[in-house]
């Protein structure tokens, strides 16, 4: 019987080695597999290569990987952000290298590698300090540059929902590079709010199969749903909001206190 | 007054995008255009990272932290909107699937080339995201930005000196000051607004602008 659920977090980032090259989803916060770099920040593994659209959001996640000193190399298209301090001062400081490639690229560069495309010629960049020294080609009069694809060891990524099997069904905007980085890792770590029988998600709705997946951990639902069912009530970070009452209350306070 | 207010500005791009256009709006002032998007037309707006049908945001409460746009802020999907993966949302600009995309700049020059990235200043941080995928994507790139910078000086220019996002990618120029086509060697003034002139806005940045007012 293939089940590719783990029973904790510890479990799913099990193996993970020191120079590794590991692919972590999310666009700014929305994807970001909190759990899962919790845990990888606990089994301590260093020297990492870390793939990812942003370099950390405060100091949670990818952030407190990176505050933990654990990153040797970011590969990513936007790492500098109201709240990326932990990068920031990691950069200036020179103890981390990046690597810089405009999103799309980045995108389609694990696409490519999930894919089994050796190279691409892509218009994006050319002509840029980004593409400078790749090899260009005209074709059908337009200059495109050669991307080669990016791989890794280890994808760590959340989605919604998971059967077994490892299929996938994702939520809104936080999908964006699951599906892609899914397919372009030896092995494919996924958190979920919740893991359902087989045969509980449509075929016609499955997003990333099983296939793309080895090991599936559920972490529980998100503040911000109830049964799956957006309930809302949480800040953009999914803090819970303060109960309007306490927000009275406190708001009495400060005015008493200023009095 | 020689100028217009940025929610003007907003309002006359707004009134350039015909019912049933696909349009990614930029970081920062472009996001302004949505305001203006009456509902008699029906436009689909795109978020680079991953949905086509982009609304507006959400009342308080009802903020969605797995919902939110390419500045990563709160928004809302409309009803008919579709969520997909990174590399197929930026296929769609890259594939010439969008219609129009409206980006802010730091300079443009009159053979259509773009620099919005980055001021190549010592010391800063690089940060790309999309904006090199825009700039090359959609069928027609406008950029909307005040025409001069803080310290007076044209955005539109000859040539860039900061670095690229785009080789002759801009077909036109939204500025508080006036309207310019970029004719591939050059730029054409289109529209003025306020009180300025031609020969106004030659001097102000320094270029020789072909007259193509209509009125």
């Amino acid at each position: 019987m293939i089940d590719k659920t783990v029973a904790s977090v510890q479990d799913a980032v099990a193996g993970i080695p020191d120079g590794a090259t590991v692919m972590i989803g999310g666009f700014g916060r929305a994807g970001q597999p909190v759990e899962l770099i919790d845990a990888l920040i606990e089994q301590g593994a260093g020297d990492l290569t870390i793939v990812s659209n942003n370099a950390g959001n405060g100091d949670v996640g990818l952030g407190a990987l990176l505050a933990a000193r654990k990153v040797r190399k970011v590969i990513c298209s936007f790492p500098r952000q109201a709240d990326s301090w932990v990068f920031d001062g990691l950069y200036r400081e020179g103890a981390i290298e990046l690597e810089l490639v405009p999103q799309g690229n980045l995108a389609e560069r694990i696409r490519a590698a999930g894919a089994g495309i050796g190279g691409f010629f892509t218009p994006t960049g050319v002509g840029t300090l980004l593409a400078e020294g790749k090899e260009t080609r005209e074709i059908d009069g337009r200059v495109y540059a050669l991307e080669y694809p990016i791989k890794a060891d280890f994808a760590l990524i959340s989605a919604r929902t998971a059967d077994r099997w490892g299929n996938l069904v994702y939520r809104a905007t936080a999908r964006n590079f699951g599906p892609i980085m899914a397919a372009a890792a030896t092995t494919t770590v996924v958190q979920v709010d919740e893991v359902v029988p087989l045969g509980g998600i449509d075929p016609e709705a499955v997003v990333t199969p099983g296939l793309f997946v080895n090991r599936v951990v559920a972490v529980g639902e998100r503040p911000w749903l109830s049964d799956g069912e957006f309930v809302g009530g949480v800040d953009i970070d999914g803090r819970p909001l303060p109960h309007p009452d306490a927000v009275a209350s406190s708001e009495d306070s400060r005015t008493e206190g200023a009095s | 007054m020689t100028t217009i207010s940025r929610q003007e500005l907003a309002r006359r791009i707004a009134d350039d995008i015909p019912s049933g256009s696909y349009v990614n709006l930029g970081i920062g002032a472009p996001t302004l255009v949505a305001n203006y998007l009456t509902e008699d037309r029906e436009v689909i707006l795109h978020t680079e990272n991953g949905l086509l049908g982009m609304g507006p945001a959400p009342e308080p409460g009802r903020v969605d932290p797995d919902l939110i746009n390419a500045g990563k802020q709160a928004v809302t999907a409309v009803t008919g909107a579709a969520y997909f993966h990174h590399a197929d949302s930026f296929g769609m600009m890259r594939g010439g699937h969008l219609d129009i995309c409206v980006l802010g700049a730091f300079q443009v020059a009159g053979n259509g080339d773009l620099a919005n990235w980055s001021t190549g200043a010592e010391g800063s941080i690089p940060a790309v995201g999309g904006a090199m995928d825009l700039a090359i994507g959609a069928k027609d790139l406008y950029v909307m930005t005040d025409l001069l910078t803080k310290q007076g000086e044209s955005k539109l220019v000859a040539e860039c000196t900061y670095p690229l996002t785009g080789l002759g990618c801009v077909s036109r120029v939204y500025t508080d000051h006036a309207v310019f086509d970029v004719t591939g060697d050059g730029f054409a003034v289109r529209e003025l607004f306020g009180g300025n002139t031609i020969e106004g806005l030659r001097e102000l940045t320094g270029l020789e602008l072909v007259d193509a007012t209509t009125t």
